[in-house]
């Protein structure tokens, strides 16, 4: 009750710190407009050649690239969250003020995280996905129901997308140089969340393996919901399993790195 | 709780600080705030030694360190870099746990139960800081507001007081990342203090700022154990720190405690010297006038070393007397000085009442 509303005003503090660089936000809206202009003619090129590629029609297609663009930065899909400051205040040692604190760790900047993805997605989302809209030949549905399932299954996405980069954050305390473990992450969460391409449209096992990982609930499956190619309750159960699991494992790293943690400074 | 190690022991010790502190000093006449009885830290560092070979050595960052701390006490925690000083502080908030030893604070131990104690101290990093670096000031301690689950008329009323003694009412609504390093270092004491902690660590609070924002944030701390009877460790690189804030200092060098005392003891024991900087009116023979001693002449400028316990007014007024003055400094001696000569006292066998 008491630690909740701590929890929600580590949050407004997540969003209001993002939503203080407005040049950032601004710079962050055109990329994602033409970096999305970008993807949408590959796309029609390619689904010209081969129509319903990965299940997909082409007005799908390009709802999923500018769905893609919208949510990149508010889902963190290539790293750039809350966890490069986690990292940067456990290679500083400044963890040591996070750590003293009377509040958890994995809730606090899972609080913080949010915040920051609300404002992300409202700052950065809103206007790269409505001039696709616009310009485009879209699909998105009618049914406020299926509206409904998709913000659940984005909501899911932002637990999942912070359980896999507060792991990695973790890892910081055993590594002290978190930039190899960066890249990687962005690396993984650019291929397997289907950023680069829809992971329908892989082939074979490797398809089957990057559809069953985690990053497959970033991009991948909220999208198939809001273009009613997949299940909801299959969608949910898939995503909340690995938002539980990751934050299961990111509490049992977090204990044994606050155990033999060695805070760096002094 | 275990309460088997110094219970029994019931020898009567008085409160006078700068007695020999052992092993079991277990005093009765005090409510022991702070205990630490031959507590260590000791770290595994792996240090590279050639392809695929690691080494591993063990660091004592604290050896078997015991001290007590009273309710109310105001203590400085002094030593070179690397002495152990802050990985006490960390061992003390909870958030190091020690290898060996018993340590409790208000009773608690503090790794057991990081986050009860955490409400009871207020702990302040000097370089390092606990507000909200992108939002305006305000909001860090709202933030606090919530966290400790602070009385909404207590949260006021403290907040009131700290924002009127550290003059901090005009940076309420500026971004951290604006302050001054001063500025943020007194807004950095505020949030530490809004939940009434029963005692404050302060680790090198004064460090970086200049000669105003030093006096406020001392008249602040003396103020605050003055008033409010709370307790203070501090740790600092700062002689002066210690001078005006302090009645007992502890130092501790390579994880060992070396002394524990008043600071005039500690330059007895150090038989450090301060200096006194004289500037004549022209150029003239070294000045005699013991016990001070002339380490240096330049031109009409002499240094005279004198030993620290002497008052250096009775010496400025029989230099005065004597000699045509024009202008005069008193330098302290620095920390590393007094622990260099303590080393070379104890190494002859007149180590008087270091502990070691």
């Amino acid at each position: 009750m008491g630690s909740g509303r701590l929890y929600v005003a580590v949050a407004a503090g997540g969003f209001r710190r993002y939503a203080t660089y407005r040049a950032a936000t601004a710079a962050g809206v055109f990329t994602n407009t033409v970096f999305g202009l970008i993807l949408v003619y590959t796309y029609l090129a390619l689904w010209d050649e081969k129509p319903h590629l990965g299940g997909y029609d082409q007005a799908q297609a390009v709802t999923y690239v500018w769905l893609g663009q919208a949510i990149f930065a508010a889902l963190a899909i290539g790293g750039s969250g809350v966890e490069s400051e986690l990292m940067e205040r456990i290679r500083t040692g400044d963890i040591a003020i996070d750590l003293y604190r009377p509040a958890d760790l994995q809730l606090w900047w899972m609080a913080a995280d949010l915040g920051r993805t609300l404002f992300q997605l409202l700052g950065r989302g809103v206007i790269p996905f409505a001039f696709g809209a616009l310009l485009f030949k879209v699909a998105l549905p009618h049914d406020p129901a299926t509206w409904a399932a998709f913000i659940v299954s984005l909501l899911l996405a932002t637990v999942v997308s912070f359980g896999i980069r507060y792991l990695v954050a973790l890892l910081t305390f055993w590594f002290m140089d978190g930039t190899g473990m960066t890249h990687m992450t962005m690396l993984a969460g650019f291929f397997c969340s289907g950023m680069m391409l829809p992971l329908n449209v892989f082939p074979g096992t490797l398809g089957d393996v990057v559809r069953d990982l985690p990053w497959s609930s970033l991009l991948q499956k909220p999208a198939d919901l809001l273009l009613g190619a997949a299940d909801p309750w299959g969608t949910f159960a898939f995503q909340g399993a690995w938002a539980v699991a990751l934050l299961a494992a990111g509490r049992l790293v977090q204990s044994v790195a606050t155990r033999r943690v060695v805070v760096q400074g002094g | 709780m275990d309460d088997h190690v110094t219970e029994q022991v019931t020898e009567d010790v008085t409160e006078d600080v700068t007695e020999e502190v052992t092993g079991n000093r277990t005093d009765h006449h005090t409510d022991h705030f702070i205990e630490l009885d031959r507590v260590e830290k000791v770290f595994d560092v792996r240090k590279k030694t050639g392809f695929m070979k690691r080494e591993r050595r063990e660091v004592r960052a604290v050896d078997s360190i015991s001290f007590t701390v009273a309710r109310g006490e105001m203590v400085g925690y002094i030593g070179p870099n690397g002495a152990g000083k802050s990985t006490t502080i960390k061992m003390l908030t909870g958030i190091l746990t020690p290898s060996g030893g018993r340590l409790r604070v208000a009773g608690i131990d503090p790794s057991r139960e990081r986050t009860r104690l955490a409400h009871r101290i207020g702990v302040v990093f000097g370089q390092r800081t606990t507000l909200w670096w992108d939002l305006p000031l305000i909001d860090s301690y709202r933030l606090m507001h919530r966290m400790y689950r602070i009385p909404e008329a207590r949260y006021r009323e403290n907040l009131d007081r700290c924002v009127e003694l550290l003059e901090l009412g005009d940076l309420l609504d500026v971004p951290v990342r604006q302050l001054s390093l001063g500025q943020r270092m007194r807004g950095d004491i505020a949030a530490a203090l809004l939940h009434d902690p029963e005692v404050l660590y302060l680790d090198e609070p004064t460090i970086g700022l200049d000669v105003i924002s030093k006096a406020k944030v001392r008249g602040f701390l003396r103020e605050l154990n003055a008033e409010r009877g709370t307790t203070v460790l501090l740790t600092t690189h700062d002689l002066q720190d210690i001078e005006q804030l302090c009645s007992r200092v502890m130092v501790i060098d390579h994880g060992r405690l070396m002394y524990d005392g008043p600071l005039t003891g500690l330059h007895e024991v150090g038989e450090s010297e301060r200096t006194l900087v004289v500037d004549l009116e022209r150029e003239l023979p070294p000045i005699e006038m013991a016990p001070a001693r002339v380490v240096r002449v330049e031109g009409p400028r002499q240094w005279l070393a004198f030993p620290a316990a002497e008052s250096a007014a009775a010496l400025v007024a029989r230099v005065a007397a004597e000699y045509p003055l024009v202008d005069l400094s008193v330098r302290e001696p620095d920390i590393e000085a007094v622990i260099a000569r303590m080393y070379a006292g104890e190494a002859s066998g007149a180590a008087g009442q270091a502990v070691s």
